[in-house]
């Protein structure tokens, strides 16, 4: 029978107070858990309240015209700031990144715990702005609509400035760790995929936030001087704004997948119980991936008037995105082959991420393709293709990472009864909202209108269906989760039988993560060189 | 870096010799700027002022002594920062050209697809 040890990180240090002032990584990924738990509800309310108001053809049926348009706008803002790109890298890269490399705590800890106050200071920003007149333009901010209403815009966008912020520091701290606090023995080619990974995402947090930043000041200049810079009356260019805000957000939908497929890296060898076909390949296709995410940005622009030039460059240059990601895929398929395979619940979620995030990459390349894309610019069908890279990517994948250390965040496993139904629920809900809403698209309804006519009515009350499906489940997901927290069996140091270096220590780790500090003896999926002893006992 | 704890120092000639060329730079800088040599302005005038940027980072700054490390990061921070004007260059530079289409004429009598019947029906080609 497991139990959990006395001295652990939770123990440590009691009260209010110690949390708040805590360097121990470990305690700022949950910090942080809590924080983007509360947003991720908070998002997924204004998306309930979308799929109400869509699910009959009246207009108004649940909210106000002019309504529809801040809470499609808050639904985006929240979950692409506030919720996705910090999710993995901040829980799961600051629980798991430092444990993994066998290392004590991040290289920087106090700049770990600034980056949660900024992210905290920028939140209330975000809200502050949701308070006082709220912003309608969409989570993209385009001008000139943006420099020219009446409403919450500049603290909006300071809350993106701020939050960048966050994330810079949060990158920089893990590019550091991985450079300077490996283990002894842990090579660059021994360090989990995950490591990798968060590495990669790391060099985009400091190359490409920067510019967002740069973006919403001149933005916030723009609305409060007039300085010029997007308006054509005065010798500027609206369309420059589309170009500087989509350098940084193209790479940022890889900050929001590459920690993700990292975690797919992780579980999948640990549920086959196989080393991962194509180590290098892996690794070297985050980084391949983070490269060529800077040179197609233009793909989102096809229909702003760009010349038709830089269309035709950036379609080209899109397809070579593909390429890296596609490399992966074939290799976790070629991993699972003659695995022996355990279908647990971060297996489940891990299995949902390649159907799902193979939907949502194979529509990119639709939507990359310029004449296409004309077409279907601005229909669903770009709404359900996000959402597949994004929800069906980025959050399933955290919600498989979520699954998988849970027990050694806690020492305690959930119920996996519940978390099964949970998953189908998700899984299920998700593909019934969202595959509605490619038809949806290919028919040609338009997206971010609050009323339409009545030929769309039974794809869309069946999307809205579906939405409430997949709600349900992630509410059943946070209930099992909490309450495995206080009640649930201990797990043990190993419950999957995992071979990397956070496996090694107790659950929940000590204070300091190690006993006595680890040495790397052997590549992190050596499945065919090392037997482990499995400690869930059924 | 870190890894020695005295500071790297340079012999003041070089710190003199460089601040020279500097100087010499400026010279001309002022003299081209008199001279009007149509495009090549701009070229020369950033060649000069890119020159002495360098000379600046790579021994005032002690780029060119310390860990190659943070030559890679200043190398590619200016290389996307190239990225960043050159792509959207591609757009501001060349907007308006429209691209002839040649050698495809619409012919007035093609069968046009409709859905009620499979034989071409609309072929007045004035309507949708
Ligand atoms: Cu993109």
């Amino acid at each position: 029978m497991n139990t959990i040890p006395e001295q652990n990180f939770l123990t440590a240090e009691k009260g209010l107070k110690s949390w708040l002032t805590t360097l121990d990584h470990k305690r700022i990924g949950i910090l942080y858990l809590i924080s983007i738990t509360f947003f991720f509800f908070v998002g997924g309310l204004f998306a309930l309240m979308i799929r109400l108001e869509l699910m009959f053809p009246q207009d108004e049926f649940f909210i106000k015209l002019d309504d529809f348009n801040q809470v499609f706008t808050l639904h985006g803002v929240i979950m692409i700031f506030l919720v996705i790109i910090p999710s993995v890298p901040a829980v799961l890269g600051n629980f798991v990144l430092p444990l993994q490399l066998g290392a004590k705590d991040v290289a920087f800890p106090r700049l770990n715990l600034a980056s949660w106050y900024l992210y905290m200071f920028g939140a209330s920003f975000a809200l502050f702005s949701i308070f006082t007149g709220g912003v309608d333009t969409g989570w993209t901010f385009y001008a000139p609509y943006s420099t020219t209403i009446d409403r919450s815009v500049i603290s909006m966008t300071m809350a993106v400035f701020i939050i960048g912020f966050s994330s810079i520091f949060t990158g920089l701290n893990f590019i550091v760790t991985i450079h300077k606090l490996r283990a002894p023995g842990m090579t660059w080619f021994r360090m989990p995929l995950f490591a990798w990974s968060i590495y990669a995402t790391g060099i985009l947090q400091v190359v490409a936030t920067p510019v967002i930043g740069i973006t919403v000041v001149l933005l916030v200049l723009e609305r409060l001087l007039g300085i010029g810079i997007f308006d054509p009356t005065m010798g500027g260019d609206p369309v420059l704004f589309q170009h500087f805000f989509w350098f940084y957000s193209h790479p940022a939908v890889y900050i929001m997948i590459l920690p993700g497929m990292g975690i797919i890296s992780e579980t999948i060898t640990a549920m086959a119980h196989k080393n991962i076909f194509g180590y290098k390949a892996i690794a070297y296709s985050s980084l391949g991936i983070a490269f060529t995410s800077f040179l197609v940005w233009g793909h989102h622009m096809f229909v702003s008037g760009q010349s038709e030039f830089a269309a035709m460059v950036f379609s080209f240059l899109t397809f070579f995105v593909a390429i890296p990601s596609a490399i992966k895929v074939f290799n976790w398929i070629a991993t699972l082959y003659k695995g022996s395979i355990s279908l647990d619940t971060p297996m489940l979620y891990t299995f949902s991420f390649l159907i799902l995030f193979t939907i949502g990459g194979l529509t990119g390349l639709f939507l990359g393709t310029l004449s296409v894309n004309v077409t279907l610019s601005d229909t669903y069908f770009v709404v359900a293709h996000f959402h597949y890279v994004m929800m069906g990517g980025s959050i399933i994948a955290f919600l498989a990472g979520l699954h998988y250390w849970w027990p050694k965040i806690w020492g305690r496993m959930y119920n996996e009864k519940l978390a099964k139904i949970a998953c189908g629920m998700v899984f299920v809900g998700f593909n019934v909202t969202f595959i509605s809403q490619f038809l949806l698209g290919l028919k040609g309804m338009p997206r971010r209108y609050a009323t339409f006519t009545s030929e769309f009515a039974q794809l869309n009350g069946f999307s809205s269906w579906g939405a409430f499906l997949l709600g349900a489940g992630l509410l059943l997901t946070a209930i099992y989760l909490i309450h495995a927290v206080y009640k649930g069996k201990p797990a043990g140091n190993n419950p999957w039988g995992a071979l990397t270096l956070e496996w090694t220590t107790s659950s929940p780790p000590p204070h300091n993560n190690f006993e006595k500090s680890p040495t790397a003896h052997y590549g992190p999926y050596d499945f065919d060189k090392i037997v482990v002893e499995s400690t869930l006992d059924d | 870096m870190s890894e020695h704890s005295t500071p790297h120092v340079l012999p003041l000639r070089v710190y003199l010799g460089i601040g020279a060329i500097l100087l010499i730079f400026t010279i001309i800088t002022v003299i081209a700027a008199q001279i009007d040599l149509g495009f090549l302005n701009i070229v020369i005038a950033l060649a000069i002022a890119t020159t002495k940027a360098l000379l600046v980072a790579f021994f005032f700054m002690h780029l060119y002594y310390d860990n190659k490390l943070l030559f890679l990061i200043f190398a590619s921070s200016i290389f996307f920062l190239t990225v960043l004007i050159s792509l959207t260059m591609f757009d501001t530079l060349r907007r308006g050209d429209i691209y002839e289409i040649r050698d495809i004429n619409i012919e007035q009598d093609a069968i046009i697809y409709d859905e009620s019947s499979s034989v071409g029906a609309d072929t007045s080609g004035t309507n949708h």
